[in-house]
């Protein structure tokens, strides 16, 4: 899937996360995640972000993530979320959202 | 009778009894009075007209220690206005000894990097403060103590107060002082109480200055060096700010209402049972559900003791809880029934907490309801320390009140917006899981092993009983596992246990202050 | 016999909420993607819900799915959500007719064979909002095996009947309260009562469980989790109500037990439908208890 325009999902309250897609200027992927929680959970959050990002074959853009204690399941929602409006992709390939 | 004459007698003495020589002989009425002449010079000879007075005639001195009380918690302009001023006037290296420190103490972070505090002793914590001594603001490890703790040590003698500067809502010139008179009521000044027994010299500071004699009297004359009158003590709007507030949260009412039935089944819901809930807001919000229960059980407590709330105050006007004992109110309902109420008691801590007091009430209490930020799979409490290791809470009275009350119950979400309250291992260990016998958590209660025949009762009320390896497997599986945090050697705090022993330390968290 | 006392709404755009309400214990819960969800949040919404279904942290109560009506451009995506995560049961809202409830059979049919699930897993609940869907409710509640409950959503109902909402008896929705019943009993199906909006107002919402509960109705939507309680109590039976029921299933066991075709209790012959309401009134006792 490609970012081609600048997307935002989620939100700052608490338990769950605010996610800013934006194309990527040289091709590459960067995720940058600041976490309420970052000490904790920062290894976990980093995970799910890369597996959701790779089932969704997102190999470049820039992701911004501000977390708020959001669990697994809110994170690979919110940042599938973003990455659709990103791509401008109606279809929902559900393989890929699993 | 002549002065010769006076002489010739304490030389008979001598004479007769010749450890009786060293008697002084009369010399007239006001020879040896310590205050001067002036008889109503005299009665106002403790007024200072500024702050700076009352500390000069204390004869403060860099190195000492100073104290301070926390009735005023988040609304307290005491504390910060006299450390602006002792720094201000360059007093250096002192040890403060406060009962306890909060979010709005941030400004003694400046004290602590300029010299002029070297060495804290206190229940707690919060806030920028406690944010820059976790990342190692201070050369010696502060003392965490208890409340009835930090009174062991005064009687031992390793905190020796020099001065204590005491905020107290209304005095009279000669220093008869309380928390229920005047613009400012605080309650209870059960903690500035101690501090006026064992201090060398104690200054009240108050903003309302009454006529003599000041009733009721918490803190008598016969303790007080200094009296000034000043601005503004505190705002009491903001003493039920931060940790001692009554919540409308849907959880927190949850676990309030579980605790409630722990208690009602738990074997000590009987006639003249005593009560003690912490400041938590589902502690306080188990009082709501305990009333109901009275009701209708027809039981009504003897006490309720410690920090007192508007809810416990509604209890006993209900006729429900006979008498209140109160060590800190902690709110201004609590603080006008102390005012009015014969059967609200103010105490000292010692009276209150101290393991090595003649006579603590948390001995004769029958039921706890504390909270906790973490408790491990063996009961072992932490109130000091969030999971990232920082410094954010108190120990206050949780280790005294544990090891004392028949009961304790310890109620918490199971999870605080993704960090589990349940681990493996607590990040600082303050209150032992022997004191601990019931976990009360939105996801279901524990029972200690050590208490088989109470888990017995509570699975035969029909209660959500689980192991507390269950509730921290069910943690675990909706949050996940946490990384370590990560520590460096240094220690930046110690814990006191109530018996001045070290439980646990505080290592300074690795990276720099955010 | 599913209890279905409590349902909790929760929007499924709420994060919060999503990750927490589970601790209150609803008999079910419904993630709304409809009306609490604003138009530029449905897609977020959808997946939150789906995501969070796949979870099993909803275990052991009944998970619904409110979607969005299937001509608008959200209901076919949010079924499809609904379905895959595995779902209970699909509320539709603003049911009409029969024929909606065709529509949506024929859809849920479609996808689930697609994604492989047993073909009959996904429920159908239908919400009557207006008119239409009251005089309907018969054949709304009969239009598909599928169907497990039949609910009055009372906000859109009453605009559509031009009327307005009040306090205390609510006349406004006598009529279709009854109708909905009837619907639900001729259908062998459960029916739900309307929200209670008020979340402060307990002596205004236990009155309103008790009439409903007098009706027959088997459950209510719910907006606030300490409205659970509230309502789980207030169905919960008597003491009276208890020992009576125990002793009719001990008749109607010892009966069966002698192989006498008929069942007798103090004098009087018990029926079937007796039977069955004792059952049901020592289920609601093994859920809450006796009521307080």
């Amino acid at each position: 899937m490609r970012i081609i325009t600048e997307a935002v999902a989620g939100s700052l309250e608490s338990s769950d996360l605010l996610v800013k897609v934006s194309p990527s200027r040289d091709k590459t992927l960067e995720i940058y995640v600041t976490s309420d929680v970052i000490e904790q959970f920062g290894t976990q959050i980093r995970h799910v972000v890369d597996d959701t990002l790779k089932r969704l074959a997102v190999t470049d853009g820039l992701i911004v993530i501000e977390d708020k204690g959001a669990l697994d399941y809110a994170i690979r929602a919110r940042v599938q979320t973003a990455v659709l409006r990103g791509a401008a992709c109606k279809e929902l390939n559900w393989e890929q959202l699993s | 009778m002549e002065k010769g004459q006076i002489n010739n007698l304490i030389q008979e003495l001598s004479a007769q009894c010749p450890d009786l020589g060293s008697l002084q002989s009369f010399a007239g009425a006001s020879s040896n009075v310590l205050h001067g002449n002036d008889i109503l010079q005299n009665r106002r000879r403790k007024l200072c007209a500024s702050l700076e007075e009352a500390i000069q005639r204390t004869g403060l001195e860099d190195g000492m220690t100073i104290s301070f009380h926390h009735a005023f918690r988040e609304g307290d302009k005491v504390i910060n206005m006299v450390m602006g001023t002792l720094a201000r006037l360059g007093f250096r290296n002192l040890t403060l000894a406060s009962s306890s420190l909060l979010n709005t103490n941030a400004p003694l972070i400046e004290h602590i990097k300029n010299g002029v505090i070297t060495k804290i002793y206190t229940s707690g914590l919060r806030g920028k403060l406690a944010d820059a001594i976790s990342h190692g603001l201070m050369d010696t490890p502060v003392h965490i103590h208890s409340h009835g703790g930090r009174v062991h040590l005064l009687q031992t003698g390793e905190i020796k107060i020099d001065v204590a500067f005491l905020a107290v809502s209304s005095s009279d010139v000669f220093g008869n002082a309380n928390g229920t008179r005047g613009r400012s009521p605080c309650g209870s000044l059960g903690y500035a109480k101690v501090d006026a027994e064992y201090a060398r010299q104690v200054v009240l500071l108050t903003d309302e200055i009454v006529a003599f004699p000041n009733t009721p009297i918490s803190i008598s004359q016969d303790r007080v060096d200094c009296v000034v009158k000043i601005d503004e003590i505190g705002d009491v709007s903001q003493i039920s700010q931060g940790a001692a507030r009554t919540t409308h949260d849907p959880r927190e009412l949850l676990i309030a209402r579980f605790a409630a039935d722990v208690v009602e089944f738990s074997g000590y819901f009987k006639q003249g049972f005593s009560l003690q809930t912490g400041s938590g807001g589902s502690s306080i919000a188990a009082t709501r559900f305990l009333e109901k229960k009275m009701i209708s059980n027809g039981i009504t407590a003897h006490f309720a003791l410690g920090g007192i709330t508007s809810s416990i105050v509604e209890l006993h006007e209900k006729g429900l809880i006979d008498v209140l004992v109160d060590t800190q109110s902690f709110d201004s309902v609590a603080a006008e029934s102390l005012g009015k109420s014969v059967k609200h008691l103010e105490v000292s801590t010692n009276e209150y907490a101290n393991p090595s007091s003649k006579g603590a009430f948390c001995d004769q209490l029958d039921v706890a309801i504390l909270s906790a930020l973490e408790i491990d799979t063996g009961f072992n409490v932490n109130v000091i320390t969030g999971s990232n290791g920082m410094i954010r809470g108190a120990s206050g009275g949780h280790c005294d009140v544990a090891a004392a009350a028949c009961l304790t119950i310890v109620v918490a979400p199971l999870i605080r917006c993704r960090i589990p309250t349940v681990v493996k291992r607590v990040t600082t260990l303050v209150t032992p899981g022997e004191s601990i016998d019931v976990l009360v958590t939105d996801h279901g209660i524990a029972v200690n092993p050590a208490r088989p025949e109470l888990d017995a009762r509570l699975r035969e009320a029909g209660l959500q009983v689980m192991t507390i390896e269950e509730l921290y497997n069910r943690a675990v599986s909706l949050s996940g596992v946490s990384d370590p945090i990560q520590f460096t050697d240094r220690i930046v705090g110690v814990i006191r246990y109530r018996d001045g022993s070290v439980i646990d330390v505080v290592r300074q968290v690795k990276g720099c202050l955010p | 016999m599913k209890l279905r006392r409590s349902m909790l709404f929760l929007p499924g755009s709420k994060a919060a909420m999503l990750s927490t309400a589970f601790v209150y214990k609803p008999d079910c819960v419904m993630f709304d993607l409809e009306d609490a969800v604003s138009l530029r949040e449905k897609d977020s919404a959808r997946l939150m819900v789906f995501h969070i279904l796949r979870t099993d942290a909803y275990k052991g109560i009944e998970t619904v799915v409110r979607i969005n009506p299937l001509n608008t451009p959200y209901g076919l995506k949010d079924l499809e959500a609904a379905i895959r995560a595995g779902a209970d049961a699909v509320r539709l809202p603003k049911t009409d007719c029969a024929n909606d409830i065709h529509e949506l059979d024929a859809e849920v049919a479609r996808i689930e064979m697609e994604c492989g699930c047993p073909i009959g897993r996904t429920k159908l609940l239908a919400a009557i909002e207006s008119a239409s869907g009251v005089i309907n409710a018969v054949s709304i509640a009969t239009a598909s095996k599928r169907m497990i409950g039949i609910a009055l959503a009372g906000f859109d109902y009453v605009i559509d009947m031009q009327s307005q909402r009040g306090d205390g008896a609510k006349p406004e929705l006598f009529y279709a309260r009854c109708a909905v019943l009837h619907a639900a009993r001729a259908a062998g199906i459960d029916a739900f009562d309307v929200v209670y909006s008020d979340i402060n107002d307990d002596a205004g919402f236990l009155k309103e469980v008790e009439l409903i509960r007098h009706l027959g109705f088997n459950g209510k939507s719910l907006i606030h989790p300490r409205q659970i309680e509230l309502l789980h109590n207030a169905y919960a039976p008597t003491e009276k109500e208890v020992s009576y029921s125990r002793r009719v299933i001990e008749a109607a066991a010892k009966a069966e037990k002698e192989g006498v075709g008929v069942i007798a209790l103090d004098g009087k012959m018990i029926d079937a439908p007796i039977v069955s309401q004792a059952q049901r009134v020592l289920q609601r006792a093994e859920a809450s208890g006796i009521r307080r």
